[in-house]
């Protein structure tokens, strides 16, 4: 495998823990928030607090990594993007910022205020959103370079139903996610009763993950035709995610093992966004900047594979040992251990 | 020029110190105060409303980092404190150490979600600012900054774990050994990030041919001659500013007539590290002034006005320098002592601004930020050394008339708490307007860096308003959340009667 390649695999894995993780939260908040205004939140926010609480800061990292590391690999991507994303990406940290500060405030701070938990739930819904705005950008169209001068070409984007259908794609997906796992973790703790809610919003916003899926296909049947035909060709890809989509909604439907059905979920988007990946290489950023536009110096990339490596090394046992605390220790997912340090 | 720096200095020191524990406040007037300074400037000078990309760009990421500072400096700070205090209650059986690290960790977290989110912005402001800096010199930089994230991946990871574990485990040294991977992990993304900005100073690692980097030695960038110093003494001038935070919420209670024995230990504990770590940082300073000497002898020379290459040469403290004359007024000069602080040596010879042309100086304002980092570490100095000189003769039984709990010296550490943090933004000022006109110093010029890209001026806006509504509310969050249990509630709850 050549270095880019596997450069380039490694960065879209952390964007794909990313889309996992963030999913979850930004589904959390947001459930969090809607149980709150129809005053169902005692029934389903301990839930939510006991996983949110000690893992809320790992999830802002896989996005802060998948950045540097794309800039580490391949250094021209920050010049283009870099220009291009100067709004969408301010609007977007804007929002980051007081999602995160929200989080803490709320959970470890002053508790139960309305606000709080409104500016924390309802910004889990507009920051995919604007996230979403790269992989539209990544399509092309949305530049111009005249005399290496990169435009951003902001009123194109807002006009583009690619651009939109991709917004409703990321806005569905996280609720079905989040909901499908919370299913899961509410039924392992033995809560019936926000098993019921959690599952109720899993079954609402499967269909309509998978039509915004085949919205965004048509669109880039639109937009690009020349990524289209190469999604075409790997087009299995696409058919298996499909596949345990129908799987992780069957087991829905029947109401047994959550833990499978949030399984299948990971892996229709696995085959999706690998396939969407696959599909779109060697562009990076269509048609300016390829895959081969990367590392120029061996001794760089060397360095930066090692130092990853290492540093995995380190992150995976620390990772691990975070999930069998706070997921799989069942005495504390049941709540018999302290949730919180008061 | 002048004008808006005798603003700022007027802003600064008659706002800051006034109002103790609000220290985040005051950081932020003083902001406001420096770009209404910078903005009226700019409009006089031009004769319109319009300020070029490059002094926005240089605004936005001067507010960005200015604010993320503060709480990276806790951030790297507290951790230690925590386990040093958690490790001292477990060992002597003392509930009220047991406390002190329960209660500072949780403020610390409150302080590490706005440092996290405020550092999510500067990374990737980096690229959206600079994005031709990033091109250039990510060839170079790439691997610390990954070895960065991972750190704090790391501390993220371990946080979370060690916040939630108190009373989980049956030994309890198993959760006090859960905060060493904090440390570490905090120190550790300190030391990565510090590599880049001291790569900034001492570029090295790559061959520049044709606007190309090539030859690159990512190892040999990242340990450049700038880091050690730099490094040394952004750790250590983390922990005295620290020790001072910490220690200063407990003499603020103390002055509030609460006689409780915990606010005791707490300011003792914390002042004794704070003396530690003050005579830590002002060896560290002076290596860093040797440094200087022998690298960037520019920026130690705009920093000192030492205009003409001499041996010899005086240190000039205070005063206001007239830029057109380069005459230096109300100043005091301390003969040889330039000499001394450069080379360790009075008859050496310290290069002065004359040999470089004067579009490459740095702006000579540093100074005065020069001047307030040594004289605020001088303060902080002494106080801790009072302190802890009283806390020991007491002891002893001499000097029973001078009780350290006076209240002179108790308001001297109320204040020592935002003073420490007004020092780290001087040092940090000093050291990065020290550097201009480069973004990497003898290749790329600040100027020829920003972003082309539009909209800037209501980017800087934007983040300008959730830097100060943020400021508010982690004040009063951060308030309402210790006033709400205070520690002798806790302590009775857990009916700890020492």
């Amino acid at each position: 495998m050549s270095l880019e390649i596997l450069g380039i695999t490694v960065l879209w894995t952390f964007l794909y823990g990313y889309l996992i993780v963030a999913s979850i939260d930004f589904g959390a908040g947001f459930f969090s928030f809607y149980c709150k205004v129809k005053k169902e939140d005692h029934l389903v926010n301990s839930i939510i607090e006991r996983y949110l609480s000690p893992v809320w800061e790992v999830t802002n990292v896989f996005l802060v990594f998948f950045f540097v590391g794309l800039i580490g690999f391949f250094p021209s991507t920050a010049y283009y993007y870099g220009t291009a994303l100067l709004v969408p990406g301010s609007i977007a940290l804007v929002l980051l910022s007081l999602r995160g500060s929200f989080y803490a405030f709320a959970h470890y701070g002053v508790r139960n205020s309305m606000l709080y938990t409104g500016v924390y739930g309802l910004t889990g819904l507009f920051i995919p959103a604007s996230l979403a705005t790269v992989l539209t950008i990544s399509e092309g169209g949305f530049i111009r370079e005249t005399n290496g001068l990169v435009e951003f070409l902001s009123d194109q984007l807002l006009k583009s139903p690619y651009a939109w259908s991709v917004v409703i794609l990321a806005i569905v997906s996280i609720l079905f996610i989040s909901a499908s796992f919370l299913t899961y973790y509410a039924d392992k703790a033995k809560d019936r009763k926000s098993t019921v809610i959690f599952h109720k919003y899993a079954i609402m916003w499967s269909l309509p993950t998978i039509f915004a899926s085949m919205l965004v296909f048509f669109a880039i049947y639109q937009h690009n035709p020349e990524h289209f035909q190469n999604m075409l060709d790997i087009s299995w890809l696409f058919l298996l995610s499909l596949a345990s989509f129908l799987v992780a909604l069957a087991l829905l439907l029947k109401k047994k093992h959550y833990g499978w059905a949030f399984v299948m979920v990971m892996l229709q988007f696995a085959f999706a966004f690998y396939g969407y990946g696959i599909s779109h290489l060697p562009y990076l950023l269509y048609p300016y900047i390829t895959i081969s536009d990367s590392i120029n110096s061996p001794v760089m990339g060397k360095a930066l594979v090692t130092g990853f490596i290492v540093g995995l090394c380190l992150l995976i046992p620390s990772l691990y040992l975070l999930m069998k605390m706070f997921l799989f220790d069942v005495k504390y997912v049941q709540g018999k251990e302290k949730a919180v340090q008061r | 020029m002048k004008a808006w720096i005798g603003g700022l200095l007027y802003a600064i020191f008659s706002k800051a110190g006034t109002k103790a524990g609000s220290s985040v406040l005051c950081h932020i007037r003083d902001l406001a105060d420096l770009i209404v300074h910078e903005v009226d400037e700019r409009v006089n000078e031009k004769g319109k409303n319009v300020l070029d990309q490059v002094l926005l760009a240089r605004l936005l990421t001067f507010t960005t980092l200015g604010f993320h500072i503060i709480f990276a400096t806790l951030g790297v700070g507290i951790p230690l404190f925590i386990s040093i205090a958690e490790g001292i209650g477990i060992w002597k059986k003392d509930a009220h150490y047991l406390l002190l690290a329960r209660r500072w960790s949780r403020g610390y977290v409150i302080t590490v979600a706005v440092g996290v989110v405020t550092g999510t912005c500067i990374a990737l402001q980096l690229i959206f600012l600079w994005p031709g800096f990033m091109q250039l010199a990510g060839k170079v930089i790439g691997l610390p900054l990954f070895m960065e994230t991972f750190a704090f991946f790391f501390e993220a990871i371990f946080l979370g774990i060690y916040l939630y574990t108190w009373d989980r485990f049956k030994n309890p040294w198993t959760h006090w050994i859960l905060s060493i991977p904090i440390i570490l992990g905090s120190v550790g993304s300190a030391f990565f990030i510090t590599t880049v900005n001291a790569f900034m100073n001492t570029p090295q690692g790559f061959t520049l041919e044709d606007g190309v980097l090539t030859k690159i030695d990512p190892w040999l960038a990242m340990f450049n001659p700038a880091t050690p110093s730099k490094v040394a003494h952004v750790l250590s001038s983390a922990f005295l500013t620290v020790s001072f935070v910490l220690g200063a919420i407990a003499a603020y209670h103390l002055f509030k007539k609460k006689e409780h024995e915990y606010y005791k230990k707490a300011l003792g504990f914390t002042m004794f590290f704070a003396l530690l770590f003050s005579l830590l940082n002002t060896a560290i300073g002076d290596l860093s002034g040797k440094f200087l000497a022998e690298y960037q002898p520019e920026k130690l020379a705009a920093g000192e006005w030492h205009f003409q290459t001499e041996s010899r040469a005086k240190l000039i403290v205070g005063g206001i320098v007239n830029e057109d004359t380069l005459e230096v007024e109300y100043a005091l000069g301390i003969p040889m002592l330039l000499s001394i602080l450069a080379n360790g040596n009075p008859n050496s010879v310290v290069i002065g601004l004359d040999q470089f042309p004067r579009e490459l100086w740095p702006p000579l304002y540093v100074h005065y930020f020069f001047d307030g980092m040594v004289g605020l570490g001088a303060y902080l100095f002494v106080i801790s050394l009072v302190f802890v000189v009283l806390s020991f003769f007491h002891k002893r039984g001499k000097l029973r008339r001078f009780s350290r709990w006076n209240r002179p010296l108790l308001f001297g550490i109320i204040a020592g708490g935002p003073l420490s943090i007004l020092a780290i933004e001087f040092g940090w000022i000093f050291a990065e307007s020290g550097r201009q006109p480069w973004i990497l110093r003898g290749y790329l010029q600040t100027s020829h860096a920003a972003t082309p890209a539009a909209h800037l001026m209501e980017m800087f806006i934007l983040f300008n308003l959730l830097y100060v509504f943020l400021a508010v509310l982690v004040s009063i969050v951060l308030i309402r959340l210790f006033k709400k249990t205070t520690p002798e509630m806790e302590l009775e709850d857990k009916k700890i009667i020492l």
